[in-house]
């Protein structure tokens, strides 16, 4: 019983008290501003399907991208102690193969659909090879390698379909964007329920967790072990890939177009505060994917409570910036010191007074 | 009490996560006194030094200085209650002069009154006998100089106790004898001087009264004309002496009669020359020579760690192709790496994770040992090889260097190698732990493995090997086996006289 109460307080939850406390905090605060903002609700859409909604819903729906990316960016941060800053124009580049070969038959069927985000996996898994390579051959800062890609990414995106900005019109598109009829939850939800899952899965059925940890705190030791650690590197931006192609599928599928400029404009820097929010060391070494989907959450939450105070979109960055400084700060190794100092001296006084009361 | 007692430390106690560091500890320290702080590592005495000195705080204690309690938050607090301490390595700058060096920030006045300031660090220095002038830049000074003008500083700030630690590692036997000259010095003027070292006969020649500790624990004040040597060792190893004693007697060891295990002719890599190796099935032996003669370079060459310039090696007889770690692994090697910290513990790991580390390379990717087995694994090796940790989840960089390393021999151990490279696996650590690790590798070798074993420590390799090869300027000089083994010889080999 004391062994799990310790598990508890130093490993299992530590990492996590700061971004579920922000999570707890950003839901208290909008349920006292509004007691109606969390009541969910069932509409019927434009297709007539009943539907969930409400703004709890929209953050959920609102965050998958974000969510996918930071899963991804997470790795390559504990592989390489640095971050990919080109994911919102590498997810440009998928998105856009996506719609070209949506675009390129008659017609859109579910074969179509399959084969296109094969695709788009296959072009985004070779950029992120690209950028990891990089990294891990060459021994590029990960944030001067993905430079490279972040600066022309969307130029790249803007050839593959010549430069226009064509919409796809399908059913099925339009159910991977929004919802599947008959299922009550938006899609998007659903994905990174299956992306989360499928990673649970391979951390568990394979020793990716255990290896990139070692590659990420210590490489020289690591590669005396028998790890390759230029391998896992490569590896973690590859997987990272897949994440981008996901996440522009999903973004493209919403909006039903693809807009090489717009599609996932700034998201890397999203995807890397939800990394820190998420109490990993964006240094590298040790890390909590769950830590980074929680982070994805808590900016999301944070940007809607913002427009629903109808803060103008102009401004929202600003008072997010502030938030986020507040969490950061909260975090930094000094605060938490100070903090576990405290509780020491708590605890100790507390066993003087027991130890006083049984004298 | 005795009233010249200048400063009192009671029941001092002080934990980190998992390991108690020091246990309700005394220690007095009298007006013009020197006295000398023993222990091995991991006794607690730099434990008990940074206490005093404000870098830890205790968690129970108090500490006494002229009398009065003093409350020692920070190294700042230190210095005010009287405290100075002078370290092992200088840290004054080096560019400045040997006044600026004594009264830097202790006043703003520094570059107005220069004049003022330098005629007083002349009379300072002319009291204390100390031959430096206030204008030289430090720089330019010996060594034991520079550590002087540390101590000039120090005993200038109104000090009643001056910490010395390790201060004459770095100095020559001149320069030691000027520095025990300014220790009497002090002495005569009623400092009390501790003096932290592991230069035995250093403590003998100029301390008066010696404090020992062993695993956090006070083992007893004595005077130092009471104690000889042999006892003062024996004290701060406890009973283990007898048994380091009887362990190069009694051991048996194995001449190479078993089957060749492993056979390279002019292997070489990027840092090793080509070089010829063999070694039996349950053989220990080992390289040695000086720093850069390339004893590390020629094991890392053998189990692939760095790039392989070419040569032929044979494993049980049959031509096989190391380039990589994870060949060597697979073919029954193991290598303990020389630098502990950089290459050998992956410090935010779990002492679990790292045990396992190997095995689960050598498993491959897709084979990623269970929770409950990786579990099991960890406490069968925490046990085994009696590793002090709180639990098997505590992150290894927490563990002492001991510890630590005994995690490491656990991770290669749990791969069962047939051939075992330990690349000094005793430095940094404690006799206790020196000595378990001796016994282990002679166990290896009795149960078939084959050890090759490197220290720097030569009676550590004459004790346990049965073949050293010796090198020197990146070249095997010598081979020395049964009655050639002794210190002597491998002195006159690793010299280079006749090979």
């Amino acid at each position: 019983m004391k062994e799990k109460f310790m598990k508890f307080r130093k490993g299992g939850l530590g990492q996590l008290t700061i971004p579920l406390i922000a999570i707890a905090i950003l839901i208290l605060f909008n349920l006292i501003r509004d007691p109606g903002f969390f009541s969910i609700e069932i509409t019927h859409n434009n297709d007539g399907n009943a539907v969930l909604a409400g703004n709890l819903i929209s953050v959920i729906n609102g965050a998958s991208e974000l969510a996918v990316l930071a899963i991804g960016m997470t790795l390559v941060t504990a592989a390489c102690g640095g971050q990919d800053i080109s994911v919102g124009a590498a997810a440009a580049i998928a998105g856009s193969a996506f719609v070209k070969v949506l675009k390129s038959g008659p017609s859109i069927s579910g074969g179509t659909v399959l084969l296109a985000f094969l695709c788009a996996c296959i072009v985004a898994m070779l950029f992120a090879a690209f950028n990891g390579v990089l990294v891990a051959v060459f021994k590029i800062q990960p944030m001067i390698a993905t430079l490279i890609l972040y600066t022309c990414g969307r130029s790249i995106a803007y050839w593959i379909n010549g430069g226009a900005t064509p919409t796809v019109d399908s059913p099925i598109i339009r159910a991977i964007g929004r919802f599947i009829p008959g299922v009550p939850l938006p899609t998007p939800v659903l994905i990174v329920a299956g992306v989360t899952i499928l990673f649970m899965l391979i951390f568990h059925f394979t020793s990716l967790e255990l290896f990139t940890q070692s590659v990420g705190i210590n490489g020289s030791a690591a590669r005396l072990n028998g790890i390759n650690d230029t391998f896992i590197k490569l590896l973690s931006f590859i997987i990272l890939g897949f994440c981008v192609a996901v996440a522009g599928c999903i973004g493209v599928s919403r909006l039903e177009l693809i807009n090489h400029e717009t599609l996932l404009l700034d998201v890397e820097m999203d995807a890397i505060l939800a990394v820190a929010i998420g109490g990993n060391n964006l240094g590298g070494g040790k890390f909590k994917i769950s830590g980074s989907i929680i982070g994805a959450y808590v900016i999301q939450i944070l940007t809607t409570t913002l427009y629903a105070m109808k803060v103008s979109s102009t401004d929202v960055k600003a008072y997010k910036a502030v938030v986020i400084v507040l969490l950061v700060v909260i975090g930094s190794p000094v605060i938490k010191a100070k903090f576990a100092k405290l509780m020491a001296r708590g605890r100790s006084s507390k066993q003087r007074v027991s130890m006083k009361g049984a004298k | 009490m005795q009233d010249n007692v200048i400063l009192q430390m009671r029941n001092i106690e002080k934990s980190f996560p998992g390991v108690r560091a020091l246990g309700g500890v005394d220690f007095t320290l009298r007006k013009g006194e020197i006295h000398a702080l023993m222990g091995e590592n991991g006794a607690g005495k730099s434990t008990l030094i940074k206490v005093l000195t404000g870098v830890y705080q205790m968690d129970e204690g108090e500490i006494i200085v002229d009398g009065q309690k003093a409350v020692i938050r920070s190294p700042q607090d230190a210095q005010n209650t009287g405290i100075s301490t002078v370290y092992q390595e200088i840290t004054l700058c080096p560019n400045l002069t040997v006044a600026e060096n004594m009264f830097i920030g202790r006043g703003a006045d520094l570059l107005v009154k220069q004049k003022e300031y330098e005629k007083r660090a002349d009379e300072i220095l002319g009291n204390l006998g100390i031959p430096a002038r206030s204008r030289q830049i430090l720089g330019s000074c010996s060594l034991a100089v520079q550590q002087m003008v540390a101590i000039a500083r120090a005993v200038d700030m109104q000090c009643k106790v001056l910490i010395l630690d390790e201060p004459t590692s770095s100095l020559d036997d001149k320069e030691v004898n000027l520095l025990f000259e300014l220790m009497r010095n002090l002495k005569s003027q009623g400092v009390g001087i501790i003096f932290v070292t592991h230069f035995l006969e250093q403590v003998y020649e100029v301390s008066d009264r010696i404090t020992v500790l062993r695993n956090g624990e006070l083992v007893g004040e004595y005077l130092t004309e009471d104690l000889p040597q042999v006892e003062l060792v024996a004290r701060m190893m406890g009973k283990e002496l007898d048994e380091l004693n009887s362990l190069g007697e009694n051991e048996e060891k194995k001449t190479q009669n078993g089957e060749v295990f492993y056979e390279a002719s002019s292997l070489s890599s990027s840092d090793a020359l080509p070089f010829d190796f063999t070694i039996h099935k349950g053989e220990v032996n080992g390289f040695t020579g000086l720093l850069g003669s390339g004893r590390s370079e020629s094991v890392r060459a053998i189990f692939g760690a760095d790039k392989i310039g070419g040569g032929e090696v044979k494993i049980k007889g049959e031509a096989v192709k190391i380039t990589k770690p994870i060949e060597a692994m697979k073919h029954g090697i193991g290598y303990l790496a020389e630098d502990r910290k950089r290459d050998g513990i992956i410090a935010d790991l779990s002492v679990r994770e790292n045990i396992i580390l190997a095995l689960q390379v050598m498993n491959g990717f897709f084979k990623p040992i269970s929770r409950s087995e990786s579990e099991a694994f960890a406490d069968e090796y925490i046990k085994a090889l009696n590793i002090k940790t709180a639990s098997r989840e505590t992150p290894i960089g927490s563990l002492s260097g001991g510890n630590q390393q005994k995690v490491i021999l656990a991770r290669w151990l749990l791969t069962h190698p047939d051939y075992l490279i330990l690349d000094e696996p005793t430095r940094g650590i404690d006799v206790g732990t020196k000595l378990e690790i001796q016994k282990l590798v002679l166990k290896l070798a009795e149960e078939g493995v084959s050890v090759t074993f490197i220290s720097s420590e030569v009676e550590e390799m004459l004790r346990t090997c049965s073949r050293l090869i010796v090198m020197r300027d990146r070249h095997i000089v010598g081979e020395l086996k049964g009655k050639d083994l002794n210190q002597k010889k491998v002195m006159e080999t690793i010299a280079g006289g006749e090979s």
